[in-house]
């Protein structure tokens, strides 16, 4: 669009330009990337930078029964990842598509007043509530329980996702809603029967969302899970990488952390046109 | 039962309150009650006895009794400003400028690189740095500089502020990326022809046009990432750990270990409680500045 020049050569040339710029800039991090995937698969591991040979070795964590006494296993912490993602996703959608709903659409006392809070706390970094968020899991029994976390989890993302939510229910036009109303609908079957199927795309993109960030979520397990048994995928790589214990496997490394990362990454690639709509839980003016 | 309209709205009705609940339960439990908490454990000397013994202010006034404070706030400062300054704003107005002026195709594939360190999760995004950085021989920054016939070093110990800006920073840069893009693709076309037709350069279309149109968009971008990155300490936690010697510490971490490793929770709470303070104050602040009320249209239906 910046580059409206009228003769095409010039434009072209321009556009050359501007593409050698940003394939500069961004060389490091398709580096980054190609080096963890051939590191993996490579016999020396980080030794060269092309494999010289070819080995499944580092991939041995798929297949035995722990990397290392005491470790569990692969499965089990994959099995944790993906009921804490799963289920993040899911009470994290359908409560903010109810709530979602009735801010958008309700008019009621107080109504301002909670999209207001929820405007601010929207903006309010949820991580400093960390201690204070310890108490009250202890309080609940929940320390120590994935489902402890995901609570928290899908509580400190909550304000995001109904603003979010609110936005998409605020794009449905109001004649839509009203016919159904006048047709004799309540508004519980409007909601799931007119409005639901119109915000599909909404649907997709934070469910996508909600799911990349419990997949992803590292302090809060770190800080609540204190057995190995309750140990996600993030806690695993993370040990791998040093944490507390001293345990450098270069080839293990790579290959544990593609596997973590390749779920996130497959869904990036299939559906980034959704999650680039999400505006990240922020609205410009 | 009848009621007139007037008393009807006093009270929510009973289906709303069903769809409003889950969500107001669980905003209570984990958001209103912890920042309580966090206020009334800051007044209290509570570690790993689990004691709550309130002893008013002393928390507070041992901040300013701590020598590694300075340090902190120094680290925190520093940190905050140099990765919103150059990466969040700076690289992503860079990044979105240059993509707005490519065709569709391009501009998406590079948006797409871009955009792939904030959806790999963080733990592995911290791994491809290790490698990367890795002091030994075998880091890939080692072998381009043993290539050149340079020695290796060990970037992470000895810049670590450095590092820890730029891992930030690439993942920051991409939300001022998609803001930016969007706010610049929302400009009309013919603004941006016509500037063209008068004779303006594109450095002067960037420079007098296109940025005070983005005025309200990097105001944004700074509160909110401002806030995020005074609150964030996981890639610091995983990549130096507040170290060598609480040279990389910043508030939030120093709060977090005198919690978590020093079970001093008291102490914790009353640094984490500064930011909550900050939060709200900023949060509240940003909220008058971009004009709450004109986004809530009033909805035409009452309640049903």
């Amino acid at each position: 669009m910046l580059g409206d020049d009228d003769s095409s050569t010039l434009r072209r040339s321009y556009h050359t330009l501007l593409i050698a710029c940003l394939a500069l800039l961004s060389t490091p991090i398709v580096l980054m990337y190609l080096w963890l995937l051939l590191a993996s698969v490579n016999r020396e591991s980080l030794a060269s930078f092309l494999p010289t040979g070819w080995t499944l070795q580092h991939w041995r964590f798929l297949w035995v029964a722990t990397i290392k006494p005491g470790y569990p296993n692969i499965w089990v912490v994959t099995g944790n990842s993906l009921l804490f993602a799963v289920a993040v996703m899911v009470l994290e959608v359908s409560i903010a598509l109810l709530a979602g709903y009735v801010l958008s659409r309700w008019q009621f006392r107080g109504r301002l007043l909670l999209l207001q809070s929820t405007l601010l706390l929207h903006a309010f970094p949820a991580i400093t509530l960390i201690i204070a968020v310890f108490f009250v899991l202890r309080a609940l029994h929940l320390l120590n329980t994935l489902a402890g976390v995901m609570l928290v989890k899908v509580a400190l993302e909550l304000p995001f996702a109904l603003w979010v939510m609110k936005g998409f229910f605020d794009g449905i036009p109001w004649p839509v809603e009203m016919a159904a109303l006048v047709d004799g609908a309540n508004r519980f079957t409007t909601w799931y029967r007119i409005l639901l199927p119109q915000i599909r795309p909404g649907i997709t993109a934070l469910s996508l969302f909600a799911f990349l960030s419990g997949w992803g979520e590292y302090v809060f397990l770190l800080t609540f899970i204190l057995e190995k048994s309750g140990w996600t995928l993030s806690r695993y790589v993370a040990s791998i990488l040093g944490e507390g214990e001293v345990f450098v496997d270069y080839g293990l490394m790579t290959a544990a952390g593609l596997f973590y990362m390749f779920p996130a990454l497959l869904l990036f690639a299939v559906a980034h046109k959704y999650l680039i709509r999400l505006p990240f839980g922020v609205d410009t003016p | 039962m009848h009621t007139t309209p007037a008393t009807k709205r006093l009270w929510l009705p009973s289906p709303l309150l069903l769809f409003l609940l889950p969500a107001l339960l669980l905003i209570v439990v984990f958001f209103v009650v912890p920042i309580g908490i966090t206020g009334v454990i800051s007044l209290t000397s509570l570690d790993y006895r689990f004691r709550w013994d309130f002893v008013g202010l002393a928390n507070f006034l041992a901040l300013f009794q701590d020598a590694l404070i300075p340090r902190v706030l120094l680290n925190t400062g520093v940190y905050v400003f140099t990765t919103l300054l150059v990466f969040h704003l700076g690289l992503g107005l860079v990044l979105a400028l240059l993509t707005a002026a490519l065709p569709m195709r391009p501009a998406v594939i590079f948006r797409m690189i871009w955009l792939l360190p904030r959806f790999t999760p963080s733990v592995v995004y911290i791994l491809l740095w290790r490698l990367l950085l890795d002091p030994t021989e075998y880091g890939l920054l080692n072998r381009l500089r043993a290539a050149l016939g340079a020695a290796p070093v060990d970037l992470l110990t000895q810049h670590p502020w450095s590092v820890i800006v730029l891992v930030n920073g690439l993942t920051g840069a991409s939300l001022g990326l998609v803001i930016f893009t969007a706010a610049i693709e929302s400009i009309p076309c013919d603004l941006l022809r016509a500037a063209r037709v008068d004779g303006a350069t594109t450095l002067q279309i960037v420079w007098r046009l296109i940025l005070p149109l983005l005025r309200w968009p990097i105001m944004f971008v700074t509160t909110y990432q401002t806030l995020s990155l005074l609150a964030s300490f996981e890639a610091i936690l995983l990549l130096t750990n507040g170290g060598p010697f609480y040279a990389t510490e910043v508030w939030t971490l120093y709060a977090y270990h005198h919690a978590f490793t020093f079970s001093a929770f008291g102490y914790g709470c009353a640094m984490t409680f500064v930011l909550v303070l900050i939060g709200c104050a900023v949060s509240l602040f940003s909220w008058r500045i971009f004009r709450f009320t004109r986004q809530v249209p009033t909805p035409p239906i009452e309640n049903g």
